[in-house]
């Protein structure tokens, strides 16, 4: 690997982002050592458990497996960006309602595909969060609670 | 006063932190000039070291090299025994045990160091299997490979057996499972002549990383200090294994200098750190016609591994547990810890009972089998009962009420509708259907005298505006402590939950409550807790602030708090009354208190793919009273996962005593799209032992699921199951023997 660095530039939760970076980078790396936005977290670094999740351009990606050169010039929501201020997200809510946060490791990638899953299905049923849900792992919730506040935050109708 | 807190769902005390990103991981952290931290390990099960080579491409001369001979103290592990380093010396005895650390400010570097440190090891004959480790063919451990053995038991076993009419017996066993916190292990260190050693990191145990460091370094414990952070779950992964990390990052601070952190990647936690010990049951019954058990023969083996560990405590709750909820007069257990040469085997919720339990409650379905008894029917003609005593003399006082919990179950989820139904149906097509269930308890605490030399001590503290601080080191490790702590804190005090802090345990400010393990948190240290919370009471009744515990606490707090400046009360675990417990013959009351349950699973069977899927999971227990509704189904509902991806998908690969599979794409743990419905009921009887009427609870639902599991599996197919993992590959074979 060569020690080239490239400036990459990207939108970061509303506000911008601008790195010196080695274009191979894993954004994951990118986002927590540079930017210091540690809530999106490492659990395998093979794309496997999905406690990296981000949104990505508005898609939701396992930030351990994309290259730094992927951000330039994309759209990116950490779950540092899914509160405004204080309000926090209806999911965010819900999750500590219902019970879907335990140890919490896996909890900011999931509160983004939960968010995320609901953007593009308000009314998802069970199969779908079932199956929206699978790419991030969790070991201690045995799921229920957090397909529980996926239902009561789509009650209550979640901002997109 | 507020509403009592206890049994309504208050918010969760971590829940904002965790569900914004907010909370601190030990991998959040770092410091100015921190140094990154790795191990080298050994490549082969067992040998001698002969030479350790470095290879060029990298500046050695930049990287701390710590070895074995650069440790002040004493090179052991503290826990039971003192027979594992914290590097390998002169010999290894398993594969991935560590041999040497290295520290540099570039990962990237470190990682090419790594890859260029080579071990010259002459090799010995290793050990990998149970029945390899009995044969004492080769000694790798002791004089004879057995890490620890109990023989417990009552009656006159032989001559039941010699009068018995029906005899069954069967072997049954149980593969290692990775804990796989979704947080691997990780901790910080800095370390100098003058400040002594601090630790940060995800752990259960600070005490126990508080006393393995003062060995390490030789020093007295009021040098070194622990402090957990936020913590990814654990399981038990996180017990004893911690005090490993957390010795190496020390020492590579110590010899640099320099902050150091160490985070494992999953590929290291997996293959390095413990698992749930890999178990054999043997089991010999005599039962009469009508369904009596007259005679319980039960040989309990567990792998421990290359090290002594904790094994001896698994063994024994494993032991213990191994004659399950019923009553019999004549029963002879024998449980043995065996060595291998894997890594050591730890902590994993339940610690041996899941094993032992399986093992029982599959036999279970088999004597029911065998003299045309139902399987509940046979369980209910043997449940134990108030004042009836257990295979290790414990008198059971209180009420338990096993039928009651069993009928609720079979209720729950159409048991009897669905038997007959699936024995009807399962003629035609490729699936098969069927529901299975077990009966089952948990003893929660410390086993026998453990509490007592525990001897754990929780502390509250008022402050200058009426509100309460609690100091234990018990962790919040995702299953709730802070918020049930501050549920019982506020409740005792009349206090609204809001009031209550929870300090972050740190060894230079919190007490030894004990290790958060053993579904204790809730019953031994809540109570501890409540009693604190007594005791700050009565300082300021004695000091005439307050007229009556019932009188209002926080302006007597404040009063107290301006007057005198500091306002705290403590309370010490004391053995409990009437409790007696012989160590020596290992009899008595062995627990304070046992969490009763009996789990029903249904299940479908791919006769093409030899696939099985859970479609509906019925938990009915019985804990005490429920302190936190809201987080004690979540308890529920979690070690019920855990268990199906024990009795399913979990299959730890071993080669040469390593493990082959160690990255989550190959060791498949349960997902969203995997798991039923799981539904969780509790029957509340009030324990006057826990605070607020609670017992334990963590630990049992990781009991009950997969002998339910394969219960079902055997009633949908026929096939007499006799282990867990059951993935595709193993039921395959299962089929192909039953064909035969």
């Amino acid at each position: 690997m060569s020690d080239r660095t490239l400036r990459i530039r990207f939108e970061i939760n509303g506000g911008s982002g601008d790195v010196e970076t080695h274009p191979m980078a894993r954004l994951l790396d990118v986002l927590r050592e540079q930017l210091h936005l540690t809530g999106t977290k490492e659990g395998c670094g093979e794309g496997e458990c999905g406690a990296c999740s981000i949104l990505l351009n508005g898609r939701l990606v396992n930030s351990c497996l994309i290259p730094a050169v992927h951000a330039e010039g994309a759209k990116i929501v950490t779950i540092e960006g899914v509160a405004t201020g204080d309000q926090l997200h209806a999911v965010q809510r819900a999750f500590i309602e219902c019970g879907g946060a335990q140890c919490g490791i896996c909890t900011p990638g999931m509160v983004l595909a939960a968010a995320d899953l609901l953007a593009r299905n308000p009314s998802p049923t069970l199969d779908e969060i079932r199956s929206g849900l699978s790419g991030n792992l969790c070991r201690c919730t045995g799921y229920m609670r957090i397909f529980a506040a996926v239902v009561t935050a789509m009650r209550e109708g979640v901002p997109t | 006063m507020p509403d009592p807190a206890i049994g309504r769902a208050v918010p969760r005390r971590d829940g904002v932190a965790k569900v914004t990103g907010r909370a601190r991981y030990i991998d959040d952290l770092t410091m100015p000039g921190m140094l990154h931290g790795v191990t080298v390990r050994s490549p082969v099960a067992r040998g001698i070291i002969r030479d350790i080579r470095y290879g060029s491409g990298v500046p050695w001369d930049e990287i701390t090299v710590v070895q074995a001979s650069d440790i002040p103290g004493r090179n052991v592990v503290a826990l039971i025994l003192e027979d594992q380093p914290y590097l390998a010396d002169e010999r290894v005895n398993h594969p991935e045990e560590p041999i040497l650390l290295l520290a540099h400010r570039d990962k990237q570097m470190l990682e090419e160091a790594r890859r260029l440190v080579t071990f010259d090891i002459e090799p010995l004959d290793p050990v990998f299997t149970i029945d390899e480790a009995l044969s004492g063919e080769r000694v790798i451990w002791g004089d004879d490979n057995i890490f620890k053995s109990y023989l417990v038991g009552r009656g006159d076993v032989d001559r039941a057996f010699d009068e018995a009419a029906i005899i069954v017996e069967g072997a049954y066993e149980t593969g290692a499972q990775e804990q796989l916190y979704i947080e691997p292990n990780g901790m910080m260190a800095v370390a100098g002549p003058d400040s002594g050693v601090t630790v940060w990191g995800s752990m259960q145990c600070p005490y126990y990383v508080h006393k393995s460091l003062a060995g390490l370094f030789g020093w007295s414990v009021e040098r070194i200090r622990v402090v957990q952070m936020e913590t990814g779950g654990g399981f038990g992964g996180k017990e004893e294994y911690p005090s490993v990390i957390a010795g190496h990052v020390a020492l590579l601070a110590w010899k640099s200098g320099r902050p150091v952190k160490m985070i494992y990647d999953r590929a290291e936690d997996m293959a390095a750190t413990t698992k749930r010990h890999p178990s054999r049951t043997r089991h010999r019954t005599a039962v009469s016609a009508d369904g009596r058990l007259l005679a319980l023969e039960i040989d309990f083996v567990i792998d421990g591994g290359a090290y002594c560990t904790l094994s001896p405590v698994v063994l024994s709750r494993g032991t213990i547990h191994a004659s399950g909820p019923y009553f019999c007069p004549n029963i002879r257990i024998r449980g043995r810890a065996v060595a291998t040469n894997a890594p050591p085997h730890g902590a994993f919720r339940g610690f041996g009972a899941p094993q032992s339990i399986f093992a029982l409650e599959r036999h279970m379905d088999r004597v029911a089998l065998a003299i045309g008894v139902a399987p509940e029917e046979l369980r209910r003609r043997n449940f134990i009962r108030p004042g009836q005593v257990s295979a290790v003399g414990q008198v059971m006082r209180d009420p338990v009420d096993m039928s009651a919990i069993l009928s609720r179950a079979l209720d729950m989820s159409s048991y009897h509708e669905k038997r007959g139904r699936f024995d009807r149906e399962n003629v035609r097509g490729r699936t098969r259907r069927g529901i299975g269930l077990a009966t089952f308890m948990h003893g929660a605490g410390f086993t026998g005298s453990g509490e007592d030399h525990l001897a754990s001590i929780v502390t509250v503290e008022g402050t200058r505006d009426g509100r309460v601080r609690v100091l234990s080191a018990s962790t919040e490790i995702g299953q709730g402590t802070n918020t049930i702590f501050a549920q019982i804190a506020a409740d005792t005090l009349r206090l609204d939950v809001e009031d209550i802090e929870i300090a972050q345990p740190d060894t230079a400010f919190v007490p030894n409550s004990g290790p958060t393990v053993a579904s204790r948190t809730c019953m031994v240290v809540g109570r501890l807790l409540e009693n604190a919370c007594r005791n700050l009471q009565h300082v300021l009744i004695d000091s005439g602030h307050l007229t009556s515990a019932s009188g209002d606490f926080k302006p007597a707090c404040v009063a107290y708090v301006e007057e005198r400046g500091t306002l705290r009360a403590s309370a010490q675990y004391q053995p409990r009354e009437g409790a007696h417990w012989d160590d020596e013959r290992y009899e008595g009351d062995a627990y304070g208190s046992y969490a009763w349950a009996a789990y029903v699973a249904e299940v479908t069977v791919d006769l093409d793919t030899y696939e099985i899927h859970v479609d509906d999971f019925v938990a009915v227990q019985e804990v005490g009273r429920v302190i936190h509704p809201v987080l004690a189904t979540g308890q529920i509902e979690g070690g019920v996962a855990q268990a199906i991806g024990w009795a399913l998908y979990e299959d730890v690969v071993w080669r040469e005593g390593r493990m082959a599979n160690s990255q989550m794409t190959n060791y498949i743990m349960p997902t969203s799209a995997d798991l039923p419905t799981i539904r969780v009921h509790f029957e509340e009887v009030p324990y006057e032992g826990g605070p607020g009427g609670a017992k334990g609870i963590g630990e049992l639902p990781m009991d009950g699921p997969a002998p339910a599991i394969a219960n079902a599996v055997a009633h949908a197919t026929g096939v007499d199951v006799r282990r867990v993992p059951l993935t595709p590959e193993a039921l395959a074979q299962m089929l192909e023997v039953a064909r035969v």
